[in-house]
């Protein structure tokens, strides 16, 4: 590990800023100090926001919960509905889902899983990667990628178009919809919604083979390149299946060392607060999470696709297998931990869903009426948990008699990777910025590694609070003269 | 500003996105092919889909998200004085929308209950100086600044984010029918 966090003597050296961090969602920034030599002694990725989800939704009536907490994001409002729904289904007293009310809930979890993709690598990432990580900052957009690229970006927006229909379809809006509540959902797919799914997915499919096909082809231009390029080695996490296929909607906790090696398997994630502690740094609002019985120093883990698809047998669908595959051989026995691969193994998920949303789109139980499952006895507490596109995502909820809220904690699945963040942008600091004049071409290379990670920072704010902000006048013998305090 | 054909000079666009969720940023996205057909129309200034970190001057600026420290407060400045238009988009952005739920609580109680040291249980909270100071309240934009249009919706559609835009773009006065206004 590198030892970039903290610099020995930082009052001596020079800070650049990358502020802010653009094409990710939500607000961070980059904080580098260098000496006279350029040598880097001490990098950060600061997520500078905070929004305190956690705390106001206390005293809030818990069937409001899994429509408001969507609100944390705007990207994937689908994953918090989902995790929010599934916490509360266990509050309510609700036993397991009808097999409709599951199925939809896949569906429109799939559909978010090809759009949030989409978007992330067409919209977002592919410039860097398409053009070069320094070249001109006019025309590393999406804009730029439609200029050069015409085909490719239509497939990347048409494809999000198919995951945002999906979901619309479901909960009835693109963004923010209502489909999940406690114990179901809140309404069918009528066979015309389905047939307009149905007769589009198959071309989503082979876009999806298309894209996997695009990553795998800029992986080859420059293998080493990519393979190395912000490699971090850390444990890794993800949801599977009783099988031990990778499961995105319901599932076991599995975790694994740098070298591939088991942690923990097929825990209930209704455990998870004796599983995982989180730290707080100065400076940042994002918290570090890390497997508590490894300590904080070697406990930290990745999270999301990169991490799913290495630590799960396999995937349930035969052409995002067999990409699968291909994928880990790479590896020759060992585990990716490149920052780009990130892309590669997004790309077969979205293959992977696209797959999934096909075979539930040809399930006749996807038309079916009955939603609502049998209700038992109010409980007191409930945990969620899903793997939503950006990795393991924790909700959990105690509830009072009056319905009321009276405890929430969530762990979004960016909060999981803030330290394997940190430590790729080091690892990239360390090997292109060292000795070298700083350019923004450069300060993009940063940037490329925060990206690959597809980091939801509006997500991982919802810390809430206030700085109390206090200043004291001295005079000139460093008495206090006055204090004045504000929050 | 400038009617399509008569000469190539394009609208220059910016956006920002602050205490929000970035679904109106989605939202904007889901104009889906249209994006192609708004990109002959304008160009993008300070945006986070873009790589120009800071605004200069533009035709359009387009705000998502309340204010709720003092980064959004410069940010906010910064589109106001380099944008001829000023648009709030979005519940968050015109009113605070759920962000500004945060601002009926003592805000010192809840940073010593969120950050707090797991082994010790005493309060930890973050105090780099790197990190922008959070306001007591999540403002509205129009509390900052002065806002030329408000769209509204949480988030606004695809379709009334298109309907506006072209209508700005175009010269014609914005008008969005019962369909595309959304309180939600």
């Amino acid at each position: 590990m590198l030892n970039l966090e903290t610099a020995q003597s930082p009052h001596k050296l020079r800070r650049v800023a990358i502020e802010p961090v653009s094409r990710v969602e939500g607000h961070g920034k980059v904080t580098i100090l260098l000496d006279e030599e350029n040598r880097v002694h001490q990098v950060r990725l600061h997520i500078v926001e905070f929004r305190g989800f956690e705390v106001f939704i206390q005293g809030r009536p818990y069937w409001e919960v899994p429509v408001t907490v969507q609100r944390l994001c705007g990207i994937c409002p689908v994953s918090h509905h989902i995790a929010a729904g599934k916490a509360m289904d266990l509050v309510a007293g609700y036993g397991p889902l009808t097999p409709t009310a599951e199925k939809l809930r896949r569906l429109l979890h799939y559909g978010q899983i090809v759009q949030s993709h989409a978007l992330h690598f067409f919209h977002l990432a592919s410039p860097d990667l398409l053009f070069g990580f320094d070249s001109e900052v006019s025309k590393r957009n999406v804009v730029g990628v439609a200029a050069a690229f015409p085909d490719l970006a239509k497939r990347g927006v048409m494809t999000r178009k198919w995951g945002q229909e999906v979901i619309r379809h479901i909960v009835g809006k693109r963004i923010h919809g209502t489909g999940v509540i406690p114990g179901g959902m809140n309404k069918s797919l009528s066979v015309a919604e389905r047939d307009t799914l149905r007769g589009e997915v198959d071309e989503i499919v082979g876009w999806a083979r298309e894209s996997v096909a695009l990553v795998t082809q800029l992986y080859e231009t420059n293998a080493d390149f990519y393979k190395r390029f912000g490699e971090s080695r850390s444990n890794m996490m993800g949801l599977v299946d009783s099988t031990g296929a990778l499961d995105f909607y319901h599932g076991g906790l599995r975790a694994q060392d740098a070298d591939g090696g088991p942690i923990f398997d097929h825990v209930d994630y209704t455990t998870y607060q004796d599983v995982f502690e989180e730290e707080t740094k100065p400076w940042s609002y994002m918290k570090f999470p890390h497997i508590k019985a490894l300590g904080a120093e070697n406990g930290s883990y990745r999270v999301g696709p990169l991490a799913r698809v290495q630590v799960c047998d396999r995937l349930s669908t035969p052409l995002a297998e067999d990409e699968r595959r291909k994928f880990v051989a790479l590896g020759h026995g060992k585990p990716h931990h490149g920052a780009l691969l990130y892309h590669w193994a997004r790309m077969i998920e979205m293959l992977n869903a696209a797959e999934m949303a096909r075979d539930l789109l040809n399930d006749s139980d996807i038309l079916g009426t009955d939603l609502m499952a049998d209700k038992g006895p109010r409980r007191g507490e409930g945990v969620g948990v899903i793997e939503a596109p950006r990795g393991t995502l924790f909700h959990h909820y105690r509830v009072g008699d009056d319905d009321l809220v009276s405890y929430c904690n969530l762990i979004v699945s960016t909060t999981n990777n803030n330290q394997a963040m940190n430590e790729a942008i080091r690892a990239v600091a360390a090997r292109f910025l060292t000795g070298r004049e700083v350019t923004e071409g450069l300060l993009n290379h940063i940037e490329v590694a925060i990206r690959a990670y597809d980091p939801c920072l509006s997500c991982a704010t919802h810390a809430l609070g206030q700085m109390p902000l206090e200043v004291d006048i001295v005079d000139a013998d460093g008495a206090l003269v006055s204090r004045g305090r504000k929050g | 500003m400038t009617t399509p054909g008569q000469d190539k000079v394009k609208v220059r666009l910016a956006t920002t996105s602050l205490a929000g969720c970035f679904g109106c940023h989605m939202s904007f996205l889901d104009i889906d092919e249209r994006l192609f057909e708004l990109a002959e129309l304008a160009e993008f200034d300070r945006s986070p889909l873009t790589d120009i970190k800071h605004c200069g001057p533009c035709d359009i600026a387009l705000i998502e998200g309340g204010v709720c420290n003092t980064d959004n407060v410069h940010v906010v400045r910064e589109l106001r004085a380099n944008a001829k238009i000023l648009v709030a988009v979005g519940a968050c952005a015109i009113n605070g929308g759920l962000p500004a739920l945060r601002n009926k609580l003592d805000v010192n109680d809840i940073l010593t209950q969120v950050y707090r040291d797991p082994r010790t249980g005493e309060p930890c909270v973050p105090n780099s100086p790197e990190l922008p100071l959070p306001l007591d309240m999540v403002y509205p934009v129009n509390e900052i600044v002065r806002v030329d249009y408000s769209l509204p919706g949480c988030p606004p559609s695809g379709d009334a984010i298109w309907k506006f835009l072209t209508d700005l773009i175009l010269g014609r006065m914005p008008r969005l029918e019962y369909s595309l206004l959304n309180y939600d």
